[in-house]
């Protein structure tokens, strides 16, 4: 099997809309018959992602990998860039302001959360300038 | 338990109806998402206080196949167009969340993290 790419704009308007390119990714794993481990892996750790995107930096895009043996993730944004992502990777630690907590999000655990269903996971990330973030999720035939 | 037993024990409403017969192992009960995507392991029901499109998406990414609002809350057209394409059940119910969360665990239902203790 060749290797699939996907590509998708987030709008960092619609917080409504946060989250339709995961569940794309998540539908189109499903389609190509990959193990429901690896989907749920990569889609719950590409949808924080994704969410921290609308949240934190006005969205940005999202560039997909699909390899027979693994799945890379690129999310590109230019936001403000993240001033310390050690504390930032501490559960519970969040920056998110009120209104991204009333709406179910903001509670911390988005950096955690990638890095644990993750098998990689690197942030480059500059102030004032945006963050890369690269996740891979290795696939156990 | 299947989606059925939790309409009768929770007096719920349909909002949506998927598989009512579709086998429920275990449940989480929080209006935080980050916190519910924390838990990966054969979580089948939510429930919860929140209404938005998230509620879905997640639901969605932890292959869930029931979602319970508690306190009478309803979800709006959006999120029954995107649970009916997930075929996601959708439920409601007038009691609160502690009550809901106690009446399933006291009719077995527990929750689905991988620590024992948090069971």
């Amino acid at each position: 099997m060749s290797v699939i790419n996907l590509t998708y704009d987030v709008p960092g308007d619609d917080f409504t809309r946060a989250g339709e390119a995961s569940g794309n990714v998540k539908k189109q794993l499903r389609r190509l018959g990959y193990n429901s481990d690896a989907i749920r892996r990569i889609a719950i750790a590409m949808y924080e992602a994704e969410i921290n995107m609308v949240i934190h930096a006005d969205g940005g895009e999202i560039s997909v990998e699909i390899y027979p043996n693994k799945i890379d993730v690129k999310l590109v944004d230019h936001g403000p860039g993240i001033p310390d992502v050690e504390k930032a990777m501490q559960a519970g630690y969040s920056t998110a302001p009120d209104n991204v907590r009333s709406l179910g999000f903001g509670a911390g655990m988005g950096l955690p959360n990638i890095k644990k269903y993750t098998d990689e996971m690197k942030i480059d990330t500059v102030i004032g300038q945006g963050t890369t973030m690269y996740l891979s999720v290795h696939v156990n035939s | 338990m299947i989606v059925a037993d939790i309409i009768k024990i929770l007096n719920a409403d349909i909002i949506l109806e998927g598989d009512l017969n579709a086998d429920i192992k275990t449940a989480c009960g929080s209006d935080m998402m980050s916190d519910v995507l924390a838990y990966v392991k054969d979580q089948s029901v939510l429930l919860t206080g929140l209404v938005n499109p998230q509620v879905v998406r997640t639901a969605d990414m932890m292959d869930m196949l029931c979602i319970v609002f508690v306190r009478g809350k309803k979800p709006d057209q959006t999120m029954i167009d995107l649970a009916s394409r997930r075929g996601i059940t959708l439920l409601s119910t007038q009691l609160r969340m502690f009550t809901a969360c106690g009446l399933l665990y006291s009719n077995g239902l527990r929750g689905g993290c991988d620590n024992d203790e948090c069971h």
